[in-house]
């Protein structure tokens, strides 16, 4: 059992009564409230603008980073549809059109739409959550520079004529056995940006279920908050496979480890596998947060709730559980089973259910209100009408027999398209014309708004609608040219002039974001009559947020509680104060969102903006075979994540507890599951052994597929070190546990015993692994070289455990880590319950399997 | 399928362009309700059920096993080579880019690839299978029509993937034994004098190789067999005719034709171009 820290319990009335809510707050009172908040969340100016952390500030940022990604992208499209517009054409060299398709691709699914729901989501879910910023402020800002310095180099490769060039699904052997930087370039640029989209997502999710106003229980949260917990989780559980596959795949490119090769027993349909398990969920997870935005945008347009609420929460849901188990349908010409080429084809016609009744229920909202026509409201309605095309030819490849006529053509370019830009794109421009009046106090032209709809929308369509008639004539994709007479001529051409009418629509598009508009009258504060809390904020002239964080006991509180925004605006609610001039927001409880904490936020810094550069470092120069700078760089970047979390996070605060407001009094520190970073961990630890499970499933993948593994004779793991690693793994667990038991208990002497028996311990049973597999021959064949990736996997993890329990020690004997305040050790044996437990499955598969097989 | 989908496209935005511009006005609720259930889960069962069991029925065909015939054919960057094996031979007829098909008959067609991943595709006769450097798929296809039809690459293999094409051509029964029979002879010795001077070329410039023609010293299995090369309908995996020019072009420009492929651009005088292309358009 453990004994609890003796940090005070929230204390005072709760939830507020309506008599405390109208009692008024004093004028003076309001504005020394006023100033010292402002004072607090000031961001900073001129050349230290950079340095900004606020959820704002990021998630602009990120916007417009992920943006101009997108125009770059748009572009290559260009280039693209000028060179396909008549046959055998020369304007581009096969191989420089063969990066263009690459890297388009590449660079809307990496640089654009994942990271344009995580910057969205930045930039508006505490303001629908009524928090004052992110939890993690300056993870997320971190995360923006790994996704700038990462999105610069790989897209950046491209003018240096060394982008990948394999096809933005990266098959084995093509890519890698191909020459040059471009294939590493993609692996390691990109797995960058994956590991910065995991920590957003992280965020994202701890934000939901943590920072929500109290009393905004689950069941009344914004459906956009259900989007993202959706769609966080499906990153958490869809990108760790990639990232698998990306180490196995660098590791066969950098020391020729031959996990895709088939002449040494590796099989190239391993990376598919891993590919579309991430594949496949990445669709939706482009694809739900536009809905999420849908979902805001019409219930406003309507003049209602929206209608079943609970049936588009479940149905988010499915269709997220229901996404990983239609991978197998980007493979039907792989020659798998028609067993599974069956079941594969009944879930992808599954999914349409749950689809469908998400946009039945938007139907169904409109239906019930009284429909007020807006310019977000067109795009909405162009987005469905592109989306159900999509849908319904979706719905024909899920067929295999269709599918094996329809992959790989043209058609599957139309119809990803139709899916992407009617599940992605219109949904996020009705999106920026609609949260526009909430980066400025300003409105996007109509005029230009409607000319940019029409011309977007007609180019559109006549970009891609042709493209199902060429691939079903038979024009397979990504050719840089085709022949003549064919009766693809046409048909091309008009793709081409659709392209660039489309082009034309994006510019209006742009231009009306980026035009000034100093000239231009301020508009009210809530300018479509949204229901929602993000519509409380006073941007841009009050960073805070919120004034004070409101009491929320309806889904629609602008509509529905009518004196909240006066109240909210009075400082009447939580945390109107910034009594010691620090950051701070409120903690609620996962379910019922009752306050149980004040939070303290961290504030601008370079930190973030060194530790990003550094791990920049450590990613990029590996590509260029530069070795010694990568560990160099990695060594410094850890330095700076440890320098930021030593000064800034799980700070002994000056007082256990301070007032929030209304009379509550709540804790000012908490550990363990109370806490937003034990979440954090928590969360991260599970993306982290999903990936660990995907390389798993790589070595029984190997067993099943291919009969000589492991090949006749081959030499195996020592049993004896593996024995005995697991033992050191186990003790280690012990230790690390045992000391967050006796530094709780008062017994600080005895636990730092342990945080000095525990890393020598944990490095033994990392040592003693990585021994038991140092006499094989990885290059030799995929067997040896998986159990090396095991062994590897572990030791890097067992490296950062150490360093975090020699930073829970060195907390321990500076007074950060005391028995009262000890969140740090609560979240690094948290971290290795998980690795003790993958490093004993690893001791497992090396150790017994051998046995076994 | 079509005709579905058009209709059911009409169905949802007919009804969102109704709610939305027709009659803005708030409906009943219990509509509301209707139209989510309706819509949202009875519909699409209803339909999905149907398509369904009507779609998976076809999904065995393209496996059945065949009537005797196996053609084997390994995916090479870029272009096809093709071996035949007539029930119980025991060694194959060699050949490539270029696959012919008796009609009426069930054809296995076995495929490999020798470096990365290609796909085999004859849009007119069926679907698509993928062939994978070390592991044997399989795709049965039965013509039902004489006819010459386009076959291609359809999975991304690199630089010329766009140019890795081929003829399929659907023959009559007696009319494929007795093309197979002529394409298992040996080359025919040159006829005119250019063409013998061509032969010689091939030689002194070391085309054999790479290239095999039967029947004389060239055996190269690095490229395309090119035993019966004038009696095939195109050149270079479909890139060109097989004309006395286009062989001369093909020749001399091999890097712009097909850009990255192994074969180097040959830099001979125009009248020995003629001279080893007449040769080569001589092989029938």
């Amino acid at each position: 059992m453990t004994r609890p820290s003796g940090l005070p319990q929230p204390e005072g009335p709760y939830p507020p009564t309506d008599e405390m809510l109208a009692e008024p707050v004093p004028r003076d009172v309001q504005e020394a409230q006023a100033s010292r908040l402002r004072a607090a969340w000031e961001t900073p100016k001129g050349w230290r603008y950079i340095t900004a952390v606020n959820n704002t500030e990021v998630g602009k940022w990120y916007c417009l980073t992920a943006l101009v990604f997108m125009l770059l992208a748009g572009v290559m499209a260009l280039i693209i549809r000028l060179q396909l517009a008549v046959p055998e054409n020369d304007l581009v060299s096969a191989d420089r059109f063969n990066q263009l398709f690459t890297m388009h691709g590449s660079a809307m699914m990496f640089l654009f739409a994942v990271p344009m729901f995580e910057a969205v989501s930045i930039l508006l879910l505490p303001g629908m959550l009524g928090a004052r910023d992110m939890p993690f402020p300056r993870l997320s800002a971190f995360g923006y520079w790994c996704f700038l310095i990462g999105g610069v180099f790989v897209i950046g490769s491209i003018f240096f004529d060394a982008a990948p060039r394999a096809g933005w699904f990266m098959y084995p052997p093509l890519a890698t056995k191909d020459e040059g930087p471009g294939s590493d370039i993609w692996l390691l640029g990109l797995s960058f940006i994956e590991v910065a989209s995991i920590a957003a997502a992280v965020e994202l999710i701890v934000g939901t279920l943590k920072c929500r106003p109290p009393g905004m229980r689950v069941n009344i949260m914004p459906l956009y908050a259900w989007y993202v917990l959706v769609v966080g989780g499906m990153i958490l559980f869809a990108f760790p496979p990639l990232i698998a596959g990306d180490f196995l795949f660098e590791l066969e490119r950098s020391f020729d480890w031959p996990f895709f090769d088939p002449t040494r027993g590796g099989d190239p349909m391993l990376w598919q596998h891993l590919f579309w398990i991430f594949g496949h969920p990445e669709v939706y997870i482009i694809f739900l947060p536009s809905i999420a935005i849908a979902a805001m945008v019409i219930p406003t347009v309507a003049r209602r709730p929206i209608f079943g609420y609970s049936w588009i929460v479940l149905s988010a849901v499915g269709t997220g559980f229901l996404s990983f188990g239609l991978w197998v349908h980007h493979m039907f010409t792989t020659g798998l089973p028609s067993i599974s080429l069956g079941f594969f084809s009944a879930a992808s016609e599954a999914v349409v259910i749950p689809t469908g009744i998400q946009i039945f229920a938007f139907l169904a909202t409109l239906m019930a209100g009284r429909v007020k026509m807006t310019l977000p409201m067109l795009w909405i309605s162009g987005a469905l009408a592109i989306f159900t095309m999509g849908g319904l030819t979706g719905v024909m490849l899920a067929l295999a027999p269709f599918d094996f006529q329809a992959h790989d053509t043209y058609f599957i370019v139309a119809h990803l398209h139709y899916t992407l830009f009617g599940g992605m794109v219109f949904p996020v421009i009705a999106g920026v014309y609609y949260f526009f009046p909430f980066i400025q106090k300003k409105l996007m032209s109509d005029r230009l708004g409607k000319w940019a709809f029409w011309l977007t929308f007609s180019g559109f369509n006549l970009c891609f609608l042709p493209m199902h008639l060429t691939g079903l004539w038979g024009m397979p994709r990504r050719v840089y040219t085709y022949p003549g007479g064919l009766g693809w001529d046409w048909l091309n051409l008009i793709s081409t002039v659709g392209a660039f009418v489309m082009a034309a629509g994006f510019a209006t598009f742009v231009w009306d974001l980026i035009r000034p508009k100093h000239r231009q009258a301020q508009i009210p504060r809530n300018p479509w009559d949204g229901g929602t809390l993000e519509w409380t904020h006073d941007v841009p002239e009050e960073a805070w947020g919120v004034r004070s964080i409101p009491h929320v006991t309806t889904r629609y509180p602008l509509w529905d509680q009518p004196d909240m925004l006066t109240r909210l605006d009075a400082g009447r609610y939580y945390l109107p104060d910034a009594q010691e001039g620090k950051r701070e927001t409120l903690v609620t409880s996962v379910i019922d969102a009752e306050p149980v904490q004040v939070q303290r936020v961290t504030g601008p810094t370079w930190i973030t903006l060194w530790a990003a550069a550094f791990t920049g470092g450590a990613f990029i120069f590996p590509t260029f075979s530069w070795y010694t700078p990568a560990i160099i760089s990695g060594a410094l970047a850890i330095c700076c994540i440890i320098w930021w979390l030593w000064t800034a996070t799980a700070q002994v605060p000056e007082a256990d507890s301070k007032d929030a407001g209304l009379g509550l009094r709540l804790p000012t520190y908490a550990a363990g599951p109370a806490s937003v970073g034990w979440w954090a961990i928590w969360i991260t630890m599970l993306g982290d052994a999903t990936a660990f499970a995907s390389l798993v499933f790589g070595f029984f993948f190997y067993w099943t597929a291919s009969p000589d593994f492991p090949p006749d004779g081959a030499a195996h793991a020592v049993p004896g070190l593996i024995a005995l690693a697991a033992l050191a793994f186990a003790v280690n667990w012990a230790l690390t546990v045992g000391a967050r038991q006796l530094n709780r208990a008062g017994r600080v002497t005895p636990a730092r015993i342990c945080l000095i028996a525990a890393p020598a311990v944990a490095a033994a049973g990392a040592a003693a692994l990585v021994g038991a597999v140092i006499d094989l021959e990885p290059a030799s064949h995929v067997y040896p070289a998986i159990l090396w990736a095991l062994a590897i996997w572990i030791a890097v993890h067992s490296g950062a455990g150490v360093i975090m329990q020699l930073y829970c020690l060195a907390g321990s004997l500076f007074g950060k880590l005391t028995p009262r305040y000890d969140a740090d050790i609560w979240n690094v044996s948290l971290f290795w319950h998980f690795v003790t437990i993958s490093a004993l499955v690893a001791c497992a598969v090396l150790g017994l399997m051998p046995e076994a097989l | 399928m079509l005709v579905g989908a058009v209709f059911l496209w009409l169905l949802v935005n007919g009804a969102f362009y109704y709610m939305s511009r027709v009659r803005p006005g708030a409906f009943d609720q219990r509509y509301a309700r209707h139209i989510l259930i309706g819509g949202g889960i009875v519909l699409p069962v209803v339909v999905l059920t149907v398509l369904l069991v009507w779609g998976l029925s076809m999904l065995p065909d393209p496996r059945r096993p065949g009537d005797g015939l196996v053609v084997r054919v390994t995916g090479e960057q870029w272009w096809w080579r093709v071996e035949y094996w007539p029930e119980g031979a025991d060694a194959p007829v060699l050949t490539a880019n270029e696959i012919r098909l008796p009609v009426g008959q069930r054809t296995e067609i076995h495929l490999t690839s020798d470096k990365v991943i290609h796909s085999f595709w004859i849009p007119a006769l069926g679907g698509k299978m993928d062939m994978f450097p070390g592991r044997e798929t399989m795709i049965s296809l039965l013509p039902e029509r004489p006819g010459t039809y386009r076959g291609q690459c359809a999975e991304f293999c690199g630089a010329s993937h766009a140019w890795m094409a081929f003829a399929a051509v659907a023959m009559e029964p007696a009319d494929f034994d007795r093309w197979l029979a002529s394409e298992a002879a040996d080359a025919v010795p040159p006829s005119t004098d250019a063409a013998a001077r061509g032969a010689r070329l091939f030689r002194s410039e070391g085309c054999g190789a790479c290239h095999a023609v039967r029947g004389t010293e060239n055996v190269g299995q690095v490229g395309p067999d090119l035993t019966h090369v004038g009696s095939r309908q195109t050149l270079g995996a479909g890139r060109l005719k097989v004309t006395i020019d286009d062989l001369s072009i093909w020749i001399s420009h091999t890097d712009v034709l097909k850009p990255e492929v192994k074969m180097p651009t040959y830099d001979l005088e125009p009248d020995q171009l003629s001279d080893l292309a007449a040769y080569l358009e001589g092989l029938k």
